[in-house]
């Protein structure tokens, strides 16, 4: 019995590292050139796509839950998406959870790179570009180890908020063991069922993730700081 | 200052207005089971018309419910899906023993938003769609129903990793209605009103009574109101607006 108990509690463990993963790795593929762009453009436009990305950040997950639910399953985009393996809906299915994490971890990923560009001004490139490195050269060999703490930032970040994300997954998960039941889920079945000692090894165990992940972003934090002075 | 005059001017009406209200009435805190959604408002809105009282509804999962009660949470009467869960609270010393009585029979529904998908348990058997909407069995009695009815026609291993979980089986019926799932098991009261699709009624034979249990917790039993609606749930318009909504009525607990 008992070792059918921890079985069943490392799976939702894996599956959360497995998520929180996959959408980071997405993230700083999709977020980097947007935050490049966010930070060098001089588009007039540019802080309207800046507040979409952000508003994931005071959204109750709710509102994104509900209207994933629906762009997710057979009548939305979710749903063609879904026919071309044989599916009719992304709800319930780990490529749906990813979407949805990619939406709501957005804003945690882009900002600090962005904020990292910005403050490294215009003079790097300028520089690069008279020594005649091409701007893709430039781009990887100056800009990014120059940004390197908001990379750093931004995925712990990222990582950490789909970790610990609960709403958006419980609208559109269903809760299926090994696919879309994640930790936070896991724990609130284990609450509401009144297994408190499963629910206990969970939590504490998010506490124990949550407080490193902020310390190790403050050592971060402290250590860029020493370096620049 | 003129906005803090004005705040307090609009504090100092509203306090007169609940002042007011609370000399004819006074409210009590109902936990419903999310199955009894529609038939709780319907009843709150006839249970104020009549006595004045007013009963503030909060809906969700039982199990839930069950748990924030134990650790005090703000509800006067629980108006189970069950009836283990207010028998428990019953035995717990947090429950009013008298007061427990059956207040509706709940009936499962297998249920499509397309008009010609279930046409009766062969639906299941062929074994057609990719997801079957069910609440979470651990937590809803309706999802305790539904894997009962899967394993008394023997398919409950063939259809497990077709199984979506609802929360509640609100989520149940909302992940049907949405179309994410293309059947679910769902309350026969979720349906009143004509929700269109296809429904079969599960025999009762193959789960045993869904019995919804109504408890006045300790934290009522002083309160005035919470007696009104425990007296009220059992007379005949209360009775009425259950039947009206698809459950079956236990010919015991009416006045």
């Amino acid at each position: 019995m008992s070792l059918n108990v921890s079985g069943e509690i490392w799976q939702p463990v894996r599956l959360t590292l497995e998520l929180a993963s996959l959408t980071t790795i997405i993230l700083l593929v999709l977020g980097t050139p947007l935050a490049w762009w966010l930070a060098r453009s001089k588009s007039w436009w540019k802080e309207g796509v800046a507040a979409l990305v952000a508003v994931p950040l005071v959204l109750p997950p709710t509102v994104l839950g509900f209207y994933l639910l629906i762009a997710l399953g057979p009548n939305g985009p979710g749903g063609m998406l879904a026919t071309l393996w044989g599916g009719r809906t992304l709800a319930f299915t780990f490529p749906g959870l990813v979407i949805g994490s990619v939406l709501f971890s957005m804003p945690f990923v882009v900002q600090p790179i962005r904020n990292a560009f910005e403050a490294m001004g215009d003079r790097p490139m300028e520089v690069a570009a008279t020594l005649r490195a091409s701007p893709w050269r430039a781009f990887w060999s100056v800009a990014v180890p120059l940004a390197s703490p908001g990379f750093l930032t931004g995925a712990i970040l990222g990582f950490a908020h789909t970790v610990g994300e609960f709403g958006v997954v419980l609208m559109i998960g269903g809760s299926v063991p090994g696919k879309t039941k994640v930790l936070s889920v896991a724990i609130y079945d284990y609450v509401e069922t009144s297994q408190w000692t499963e629910a206990s090894v969970l939590a504490l165990g998010m506490i124990v993730f949550s407080f490193c992940v902020i310390l190790t972003m403050t050592l971060i934090e402290k250590r860029v700081a020493r370096l620049a002075s | 200052m003129k906005p803090s005059r004005l705040l307090v001017a609009a504090l100092g009406a509203a306090a007169c207005l609940l002042a007011t209200v609370n000399a004819f009435a006074s409210s009590t805190n109902v936990a419903v089971a999310a199955n009894f959604t529609d038939a709780a408002k319907e009843i709150a809105a006839k249970f104020k018309a009549k006595t004045g009282h007013e009963a503030v509804l909060s809906f969700g999962a039982s199990g839930q419910f069950y748990t924030q009660i134990k650790e005090s949470g703000p509800f006067q009467i629980l108006l189970s899906a069950d009836d283990e869960r207010p028998k428990k609270l019953v035995e717990e010393g947090l429950a009013v023993p008298e007061s427990r009585f059956t207040y509706a029979i709940g009936k499962l529904v297998l249920w499509s938003k397309d008009p010609n998908t279930v046409k009766g348990e062969e639906t299941l058997k062929a074994n057609a769609f990719s997801k079957l909407s069910i609440a979470n069995p651990t937590a809803a009695p309706y999802g305790a129903a539904a894997v009962e009815t899967l394993k008394a026609l023997k398919l409950y291993d063939v259809m497990q990793p077709k199984i979506v979980m609802g929360n509640t089986i609100s989520q149940a019926f909302q992940f049907v209605d949405t179309g994410n799932a293309e059947l679910g098991f769902v309350a026969l009261s979720q349906l009143a009103g004509d929700k269109g699709g296809s429904q079969w009624m599960v025999p009762q034979s193959l789960y045993s009574e869904i019995r919804q249990d109504a408890v006045l917790l300790k934290s009522g039993a002083g309160n005035e109101a919470a007696a009104a609606f425990m007296t009220f749930l059992k007379g005949p318009e209360a009775r009425a607006v259950i039947e009206k909504f698809g459950y079956a009525l236990d010919p015991k607990s009416g006045t």
